[in-house]
């Protein structure tokens, strides 16, 4: 009797316990459709980047003007691994945007696109899409996303003036990079620009290798994501020894390891650093903080061992996705708006609204006479089909951990080969994490 | 019923009134702690008896495979892991050492009679009111080494100051240096407070004694300020465990990974979205800190017992 008694307040605690949990899994709410009198409303889920924003907002308004009926809401998420698991999430509970942005490759495939995107194979404009993009935003050959925005390089930023004044020609081998390194801290010009107080551009001098660890074996993403090939093998080690190399000629900045990525450009722009090893994008910044010394700055990709293969690593553009939750009226609606964006018009509407980094992804789509140095550089190596994808476009397998083991050989604490194999350990745990096949 | 109420008496035979109560004469009915019960449940025991359960999976929040101790076994071969865990103790120890003696020596001097004092109690607690966030970008400003206030004012008297947060040889010391800064107000208060509360009477038998201001320290004041030692030791040791805010704030565990501190390990697993890595981090911290503080925890309150 007693024993009853003394249960009888918990059995009431956990059943009470229960009904809040039970509340709680079914308390989301529903949007509700967005149908609005005659014309149909779309909404459209972007990124808050600047270049996001302004591109979604001019896509928006060109493509209302084209058809008055729709109308396009442009919406913002965060960016980095909070976006991500937004677009997760609401994913996975059907209360999607009816069209939205996001990365293309890895992030993509993390998705899940067979159970929750609309595929858009046989749409008219797919046809027209770039052949090095398709793969990114596809799975098992079926295309799922539209490009958006410019693609853009990773390699090397240079001063032009510096060059001019000494008389150099632009590096197509590594050997020759080195060469020309030596006759710029010669003239007193810090050869290589580093910013450790930003860790994530410690990484270029490994990522942006990737174009050479491709020239010299064609399958490697696909091994390296069955585990088979390694960072601390021969070729991808070379990228940490190319940044190892650096540090001990002594040619980076004295003070790369408090200068952050504003900084940087900066100090590239003003002819005081030679090279940035950096993402294209960075031109935009400079556009802005630096506008006179913008045609000043020329982009190379990373050289490597044999001039014959030389090239660049390309970053793609993201993709415009439509979700599964988007019917009827809607859908009809949302595929005319991604072929307006997969158009050269939709082209010419985001250059408008935001400076390309690099060439659109969508065949007949023409970079304007007036884009910035940089970038007509990296126009150069795209039309001459001398890129490659960043290895992030080509294996979901990337490790956290490489931007602070980046720093710790660069700043000569790890070596390379000590630091590729830190590397490999982290990307290991990766993988276990994704439930790859090959690395348990 | 009634021999419960014997046994008592028979151990304390001086005590003529009834035993505690027992249970079923408790004043408030049970539906009377209801909500409090809920929301402990709810909120204190399903997240302390799912982070354990989920630090056994592979978690991405949305769906969780079960995965037995790989969690613990790849957080173990986490090569930051070791270095996390010597600079965690090295912090913990640092900033608690450094708390102790300069928030005694702050209390003696805020205690004794000078001008201004309840001004220059306030001055030193300030930092404490100050958020951590905010405290550590501003001192990451202040340490630059070329463009940094603190070695320009170095090179005005000569020295060339060290690089401070970017230097692996000096990040965490930096760090550390900067906690102290913060958080020894909140020492110091402590430490009037139990200096405050020592019977004058004592100080004035040492006077008539003749007894000198170190032997007035070290024979009154320490002895009898314990009580207060023991919470600034406490405190600042959690405090200094788990530190993580103004680490990330500061260096991010860098350069590379040699200020990274255990807590900062496991936010880059979160980071990453290793969530059933970091939640096993999370209950490895858990045992750490008790660990380490339940016993001084017990060894304090034993000497007090024996005073």
């Amino acid at each position: 009797m007693r024993f009853a008694k003394r249960w009888r307040p918990v059995s009431v605690i956990a059943a009470i316990a229960v009904c809040i949990l039970a509340l709680g899994a079914c308390s989301a709410g529903s949007l509700g459709s967005n149908d609005e009198g005659g014309g149909t409303t779309l909404t459209f889920l972007v990124d808050n980047g600047e270049g996001s924003v302004k591109i979604g907002q001019g896509l928006a308004e060109a493509f209302h003007a084209k058809n008055p009926d729709i109308t396009v809401q442009v919406q913002q998420r965060p960016g980095g691994s909070e976006g991500d698991n937004i677009v997760k999430t609401r994913l996975s509970t059907g209360e999607m945007t009816d069209v939205f942005l996001y990365n293309s490759g890895s992030l993509f495939q993390a998705l899940k696109p067979q159970q929750n995107l609309t595929p858009l194979t046989g749409e008219a404009w797919a046809g027209q899409v770039e052949d090095i993009f398709k793969p990114t935003a596809s799975v098992d050959n079926e295309l799922y996303g539209a490009p958006i925005t410019s693609s853009f390089g990773g390699g090397i930023l240079y001063n032009k003036k510096v060059y001019e004044k000494l008389g150099l020609q632009v590096p197509t081998t590594w050997a020759e990079f080195m060469a020309n390194n030596a006759k710029i801290k010669a003239a007193g010009i810090d050869p290589v620009i580093q910013s450790y107080q930003d860790t994530w551009t410690s990484q270029l001098l490994v990522l942006a290798d990737y174009h050479n660890i491709a020239a010299a074996d064609p399958g490697w993403a696909e091994k390296y994501t069955a585990g088979q090939v390694k960072y601390a093998q021969e070729p991808a080690v070379k990228g940490f020894q190319r940044l190892e190399e650096v540090h001990k000629a002594g040619y980076e900045n004295k003070d790369y390891r408090s200068m952050k990525f504003d900084a940087g450009i900066k100090y590239l722009g003003a002819g005081k650093g030679a090279h940035y090893p950096m993402l294209g994008v960075a031109v935009g910044n400079l556009a802005t903080s630096d506008p006179e010394h913008i045609n000043d700055i020329g982009f190379f990709g990373q050289p490597g061992d044999d001039a014959a293969q030389n090239g660049t690593t390309l970053w793609l553009p993201a993709g415009l996705y439509i979700p599964k939750s988007t019917e009827g009226a809607q859908l009809d609606a949302a595929k005319k708006f991604v072929a307006f964006v997969a158009s050269p018009e939709g082209c010419d509407t985001q250059t408008k609204a935001y400076p390309p980094a690099g060439p659109y992804m969508i065949k007949g789509c023409e970079l304007p006479a007036d884009v910035p140095a940089a970038v007509k550089d990296l126009e150069a190596y795209v039309k001459a089909g001398k890129v490659t994808p960043a290895l992030e476009y080509l294996s979901p397998v990337k490790g956290p951990a490489l931007e602070q083991i980046t720093v710790e050989v660069g700043s000569g604490l790890r070596s390379a080969q000590d630091g590729a194999a830190l590397y490999d350990k982290d990307v290991k745990k990766q993988a276990q994490q994704l439930g790859l096949k090959g690395w348990s | 019923m009634s021999t419960e109420v014997k046994a008592p008496e028979a151990v304390r035979p001086s005590v003529t009134t009834p035993a505690p109560p027992a249970r079923k004469k408790s004043p408030y009915p049970y539906w009377f702690y209801l909500p409090a019960a809920v929301i402990f449940f709810v909120f204190f025991v399903v997240p302390t008896f799912s982070s354990f359960f989920f630090s056994l999976t592979r978690w991405d929040l949305t769906s969780w495979e079960f995965i037995g101790l790989d969690n613990y076994v790849a957080f173990f071969q986490e090569s930051a892991l070791i270095t996390g865990l010597k600079n965690t103790l090295i912090y913990a120890v640092v900033t608690c050492g450094l708390k102790v003696v300069l928030g005694m020596a702050l209390a003696l001097l805020l205690t004794s009679p000078i001008i201004g004092r309840g001004f220059l109690r306030s001055v030193v607690f300030f930092p404490v009111l100050v958020s951590t966030i905010g405290v550590g970008l501003t001192f990451q400003v202040l340490m630059d080494p070329s463009a940094g206030l603190i070695n320009k004012s170095l090179a005005l008297i000569g020295i060339n100051g060290p690089a401070w947060l970017v230097d692996p040889k000096t990040a965490l010391l930096s760090v550390a240096l900067v906690d102290v800064w913060k958080g020894v107000g909140l020492a110091t208060v402590i430490f009037i407070a139990g200096i405050v509360s020592i019977p004058r009477e004592y100080f004035e038998a040492a006077a008539t004694d003749g007894a000198t201001a170190f032997q007035r320290f070290w024979r009154i004041i320490l002895p009898l300020s314990k009580p207060a030692t023991t919470t600034v030791i406490i405190l600042a040791l959690i405090g200094g465990l788990r530190s993580f805010d103004l680490i990330w704030a500061m260096t991010r565990g860098g350069p590379g990974f040699t200020s990274d501190v255990i807590a900062s390990v496991i936010y880059k697993q979160y980071q990453a979205g290793f969530y059933g890595l970091s939640t096993a981090g999370n209950v490895v911290l858990f045992l750490l800190v008790t660990a380490i503080v339940f016993p001084l925890f017990q060894f304090f309150a034993r000497q007090g017992v024996d005073q």
